[in-house]
């Protein structure tokens, strides 16, 4: 099993005509996903990989059947992607756009959620079930099936992650990338629910970064709701406060979000905090054999 | 992105909200005008992004006009040290008519990252610092999630002022609410908002920071951005899209993507130095783009030496190396570079870094940086 999608989600790719989205939909497309076919304003009729392109989500779903999106939309129409797939009938949207104004996405976190739809994202790199199927832009040839579920609010430093599991020896159950943004549609507790309630999950790797209390809140629900082993790193802990380090959700504010305040809270439910971000294989392997 | 408080009153006037009577100097020469068109007593203030002008002597009140001319003179040009800013030289000085002030407010707008919305907050103590306040007096501050409609009539009488007062105050909490959501602001805090003797609401500071990921649509207020409020190599790296924030180490570092690079600063001090810098070359980057950032990297004489962390997945390993190895025949660099290469094409990579002749140190892991940023 894995989490969230698998190789039988249908997934349309809005903003598949431009450079990103097509780019994007033929890696995941010759990764075996179940790209349907795709959504760009204006050039519905027309077809791209031989998959047919709508004008909007409500047709593509209605004529593909689709129940999952990933979006390329640029930032300033992707907040009205993300509402159009959830009010079009997508249950599962994955946004990889970076630079989405936080207040637009205020309103469409609460549309999203009145649709019973699921948000990945944004400003992330995806999801990927190794061997079964990749939907996000992350390179598909590091990743390895295996029973080690990842969720990271980075991408590059996901890969720096996987690449080391895999250089271990150990697969991945699922790969997901929660997004750098300051509101995101899937928290880390979202994500350690269902890894705690997937059977191919042995153990978590969790990587965090400064800025917000995401990873507080995860600490605090993995004390009484997580079972399974949890390996963690966060990022930042050199980063300087009041500075934005590159992700629009990377801040210290004041004395709120630094890295000792996470790595603490984390120690505390019993989690393993690597110290250096090149140890993150090598932990797990090592937290896999003692059990 | 920050603004200037002359510049966020201009909005509060577009928006209605009430503010003293002022004028902008840039010269000496403008001051007297200034003085002679403003009257005493007034305020004059340095216009700087940082938070504690007036405890580092930026603010001061002048109850002459020969006193009020010493200030702004003294003022004009002045180098303000804070802990939070560093220091700042004024370009710009606020020269603005003084009010009879009654009792001082404190008004905010936040993005509230944690309840997802914006809130507002609201307090008698006015002129503090609100989270000290919130912290010994929590009694004095009013705070809430706006959830729909906006209706701060409740709190704003829990301040106790007449009706009359408290509807300017509500008055200038919606007007400020419209301001915020059509500007995409994240803060915009009015601290001191008076009471004057005379019965009037005024905002005697305003602070106002903006989204910017919103700045495609907010031209008006790109157009307020003070460069010289900003570090050259941060204007210079904003101008090739990219991501670079100075610090005060002696390591440059190019990285992509923003985890990695914090992870890669957190490495750099692992090995007992420090980062000079942050630097996210994002995932598309072309070999064009690398050389400038590289360029980047070397204008900070602080750097003595650098370390390359890329990780391949959009960008590519191979147009990496060609802009590395452009950049340093066209540069002398003097300093050693370290480079780690995985994913996409890493041995194309290799091979163009191998091939050019150029003195590179290539290490195959993160552990194996370490060890060698120990020895540099």
């Amino acid at each position: 099993m894995s989490i969230f999608v698998d190789e039988n989600s249908g997934v349309i790719v809005q903003g598949i005509t431009g450079k990103e989205g097509s780019f994007h939909a033929k890696s995941c497309l010759d990764y075996g996903t179940k790209i349907l076919g795709g959504v760009t304003p204006k050039k519905g009729g027309e077809t791209i990989f031989g998959l047919p392109v709508f004008n909007t989500v409500k047709e593509a779903v209605s004529e593909l059947r689709a129940d999952t999106s990933m979006i390329f939309v640029p930032a300033r129409f992707a907040s009205g992607a993300i509402r159009e797939a959830a009010e079009g009938g997508i249950k599962t949207i994955i946004c990889i756009t970076e630079g989405i104004p936080v207040l637009d996405m205020i309103e469409t976190k609460k549309i999203v959620k009145a649709n019973g739809a699921r948000l990945i994202g944004p400003n992330c790199p995806g999801i990927i079930c190794p061997e079964k199927c990749k939907i996000g832009i992350m390179p598909s040839s590091i990743h390895k099936r295996g029973n080690v579920g990842i969720v990271s609010r980075s991408g590059t430093l996901t890969y720096e992650a996987v690449y080391q599991l895999t250089q271990n020896g150990l697969g991945q159950s699922t790969c997901i990338g929660i997004g750098g943004d300051q509101i995101i549609g899937t928290s880390f507790i979202d994500v350690l629910k269902a890894f705690e309630d997937d059977p191919e999950t042995g153990a978590i790797c969790l990587i965090g970064e400064i800025g917000g209390t995401g990873e507080e809140e995860a600490a605090e629900f993995i004390k009484d709701n997580v079972t399974k082993p949890v390996v963690s790193f966060i990022a930042g802990q050199s980063a300087p406060k009041g500075k934005r380090m590159g992700h629009a959700g990377a801040i210290i504010s004041g004395d709120r979000g630094t890295a000792e305040s996470k790595i603490s809270a984390l120690e505390k439910a019993g989690v393993k905090v690597c110290e250096s971000p090149a140890n993150i294989g090598i932990t797990i392997k090592e937290t896999l054999k003692g059990i | 992105m920050k603004i200037h408080e002359y510049q966020a009153k201009k909005l509060f006037r577009d928006y209605g909200i009430d503010v003293p009577n002022s004028v902008l100097c840039e010269t000496n020469e403008e001051i007297e005008q200034a003085i002679q068109k403003i009257g005493v007593p007034c305020v004059i203030k340095a216009q700087v992004h940082s938070g504690a002008r007036g405890k580092s002597g930026g603010v001061k009140v002048a109850k002459t006009l020969d006193e009020a001319k010493t200030y702004a003179r003294q003022i004009l040009g002045m180098t303000l040290v804070s802990s939070q800013a560093g220091s700042k030289v004024v370009n710009k000085i606020l020269i603005e008519q003084a009010v009879n002030i009654e009792k001082e407010l404190y008004l905010s707008l936040v993005f509230d990252r944690t309840n997802e919305g914006v809130s507002y907050i609201l307090s008698t103590e006015g002129g503090m610092d609100i989270e000290e306040v919130a912290s010994m007096t929590p009694e004095k501050v009013f705070s809430a999630l706006i959830n729909g409609e906006f209706n701060p009539e409740k709190d704003v009488k829990k301040l106790g002022f007449s009706d009359e007062i408290s509807f300017q105050i509500t008055d200038t909490l919606k007007k400020l609410y419209k301001m915020f959501f059509d500007k995409d602001l994240t803060l915009a805090e009015i601290n001191p908002l008076a009471v004057t003797k005379e019965g009037k609401v005024i905002a005697l500071d305003a602070k106002v920071n903006v989204d910017d990921n919103a700045l495609f649509r907010q031209s008006e207020i790109e157009a307020m951005r003070d460069k010289t409020e900003e570090n050259p190599l941060e204007i210079k790296a904003h101008e090739y899209n990219l991501n670079y924030i100075k610090l005060d180490g002696t390591i440059g570092c190019m990285v992509n993507g923003a985890g990695l690079a914090m992870a890669t600063m957190d490495i750099i001090k692992q090995a007992g130095k420090s980062a000079a810098n942050f630097l996210d070359v994002g995932g598309g980057a072309g070999s064009e783009k690398i050389t400038k950032a590289f360029e980047i990297l070397l204008s900070d004489s602080e750097v003595k030496g650098v370390f390359i962390n890329i990780f391949g997945g959009i960008l590519r390993c191979d147009f990496l190396a060609e802009g590395i190895t452009e950049a340093m025949k066209t540069q002398k660099v003097e300093v050693p570079v370290i480079v780690r290469l995985e994913g996409t094409n890493k041995d194309l990579g290799a091979e163009i870094l191998n091939k050019s002749g150029l003195k590179f140190k290539v290490v195959n892991s993160l552990s194996e940086a370490v060890e060698v940023l120990k020895g540099l």
